[in-house]
């Protein structure tokens, strides 16, 4: 028997990634003077207002224009500036197409921070829940994609990001979550941590969905159950190596993610395993290709088949009749 | 800014030859954007002369090789910069060889820094370029450099909604070291603006948008280097130069007609006439 890594909760001062965002961007900036944030009047929701607070000189207000943002913050990169859009991750889609030009085929190092992804956006509805930044931004040509899964993995992000000599898309969080980290697990951009050991099933995920397969993990050992959980910060490039291994001994990779079940971090995966020798099945945990709803969090997690108990039961579901002959 | 004779005749000797030259590269290319190329000549030449580069070390960005920044937002209208910076003697020969719109040649159909980094920024979906202006001019003012920054706008271009974005943003940081430049021909690919989403009174909503405002004959370097000084002369918002110009300018059988705005292929005694035209330097 394995012995199993018990990630624990972290205490902090930030509870959400966004807040993690901001503090990781002070910081930075504290030793950086490169570094600038341009916010679309929504500094309050991103984190970005702890920058503006500490350096309002070094604030851009673009206002409620997210194509021009995106295109002065691929100007200031031509300046010399390390530059920090800041916006919802549905707004940034209204820059898509200054992304690839402005941005992307002239492999600046724009940063482009993405807050309100996915269902944990909540009561907001459908229009501010991005199901679908991780495929249209994995799309884009020398564009790296992360999804950190717990303020310190923002926090190491954000400060390699000091760095950069391309762009980058990261996606950060709107709600509250109890995060679980092991600090004993190093960091290493853009490798997948292996956040709790296991021999019965493979979990990799990304964002909030790390905290709510370690509490599935949890589901899962009180029915004898043994799961691994990766932390997968990055999406693109994407490191499959030590997930696929992984897999390759307990026979099922599950992938979960706050996102479509199209094109995000189970299809890129999926992509990963792809003309490489498997012996596992792939089972994408994520949110089906619909729009969303009003709701708390972790209500709509539940009701659209990505809360913990949801994770758990499919997982049964899909081992079970293994488990009987043991 | 040197305002000789001898200067003057320089820059209409400049414009003269690069219009030759962009519709050689567009012919050869059998493909390209020559009523554009044609009407922006005039602005380009005096733009370039003021940014004043070096040299196009192919490698570099603008800001190692010009005293000020050019970004040409309306990307299809390349083939004049190319033409330019060849005629320049800037451009390195077998960059020139291997010909526009060609696999792998750094003359690509809309301007790409990834083939030649000079180029500021790669362009060609319209509106783009005056909000990395706007970056550019920011950036600028933030380091506090004397650098200014020129763009290059389409009238037709306008239309995109971007572009409003970016006249918002200019008058509210008060980046008056920034000078767009709209190339005011009065034709977009199909027709004329006014018929496919009309752009008049233009002045008024630039004036409107808090911008300063001048207005000029885009074919008339004197004129266009008198709003560029008037221009830098400005504190507290940006300048826009409305050019009035004419698409096809300098061959008869283009002006005006906005066939002449995609990629038409041109045919060799079309291509003869044209040269001998802007050898003769048709005004």
């Amino acid at each position: 028997m394995v012995s199993i890594r018990q990630p624990t909760l972290v205490a902090g001062s930030s509870n959400t990634l966004r807040d993690a965002f901001g503090d990781a961007l002070v910081s930075l900036a504290a030793s950086n003077p490169s570094v600038l944030a341009l916010d679309g009047d929504v500094a309050g929701g991103t984190g970005a207002y702890k920058f503006r607070n500490e350096f309002p000189d070094r604030f851009v207000q673009c206002g409620i224009a997210e194509q021009n943002m995106v295109g002065v913050a691929a100007g200031l990169a031509e300046a010399g500036y390390l530059p920090f859009v800041c916006t919802f991750a549905s707004f940034m889609l209204r820059g898509l197409d200054q992304v690839k030009l402005a941005v992307a085929q002239n492999g600046l190092p724009v940063t482009l921070v993405a807050s309100h992804p996915g269902l944990d956006t909540g009561p907001d509805g459908a229009s501010a829940q991005c199901l679908d930044d991780l495929a249209i931004f994995r799309a884009v040509p020398g564009l790296q994609v992360f999804s950190p899964g717990s303020p310190f993995e923002v926090a190491e992000i954000i400060a390699a990001r000091g760095n950069a000599s391309g762009p980058a898309y990261i996606r950060t969080g709107r709600s509250s979550h109890e995060f679980r980290e092991d600090p004993g697990v190093p960091f290493r951009l853009g490798q997948p941590r292996l956040l709790r050991e296991g021999t019965d099933v493979t979990i990799a995920a990304t964002g909030v969905q790390v905290t709510r397969c370690l509490e599935a993990a949890d589901l899962l050992a009180r029915e004898g159950l043994s799961a691994a959980v990766f932390s997968v910060h990055q999406i693109k490039p994407l490191d499959a190596s030590r997930i696929v291994r992984s897999a390759n001994q307990t026979g099922l990779l599950v992938t979960s993610e706050d996102h479509s079940v199209v094109g995000g971090l189970g299809g890129a995966v999926a992509q990963a395993c792809a003309g490489t020798a498997t012996d596992f099945k792939i089972e994408i945990n994520g949110v089906a290709d619909s729009f969303g709803q009003s709701g708390d969090s972790d209500e709509l997690a539940s009701y659209y088949g990505i809360g913990p108990s949801e994770i758990a039961a499919r997982i049964l579901e899909l081992t079970g009749a293994e488990f009987q002959r043991h | 800014m040197q305002d000789s004779q001898a200067h003057l005749g320089r820059l209409d000797e400049l414009a003269r030859e690069a219009r030759g030259l962009a519709l050689e590269l567009i012919y050869g290319a059998q493909s390209g954007h020559p009523g554009g190329a044609l009407s922006v000549m005039d602005l380009l030449v005096c733009l370039w002369d003021e940014a004043n580069p070096r040299t196009l070390d192919a490698g570099k960005r603008q800001r190692h090789l010009m005293d000020h920044d050019l970004i040409l937002s309306k990307g299809h209208s390349v083939p004049a910069l190319y033409a330019l910076a060849q005629v320049s003697g800037l451009l390195a020969l077998e960059n020139a060889a291997a010909g526009l719109r060609q696999l792998g040649s750094p003359l690509q159909g809309h301007p790409d820094t990834r083939f030649l980094p000079w180029l500021g920024t790669s362009s060609g979906s319209l509106g783009q370029g005056l909000s990395f202006a706007c970056g550019l001019a920011l950036g600028a003012k933030m380091s506090e450099l004397s650098r200014k920054t020129f763009v290059i706008l389409g009238d037709g271009e306008l239309q995109e909604g971007q572009v409003w974005e970016s006249f918002l943003f200019a008058a509210h940081h008060q980046l008056s070291n920034l000078v767009a430049v709209v190339d005011r021909n009065m034709l977009q690919s199909d027709s004329s603006t006014e018929d496919i989403m009309s752009l008049e009174p233009l002045s008024n909503k630039f004036v409107a948008f808090g911008w300063h405002v001048l207005e000029v004959d885009g074919h008339d370097v004197v004129e266009i280097r008198r709003s560029l000084e008037k221009a830098h002369l400005e504190r507290g918002r940006p300048s826009v130069i409305i050019a009035n110009t004419v698409k096809g300018k300098g061959v008869s059988f283009m002006e005006n007609e906005p066939a002449w705005h995609g990629s038409v292929a041109m045919s060799e005694t079309e291509y003869r006439l044209a040269l001998g035209e802007i050898a003769q330097g048709r005004r």
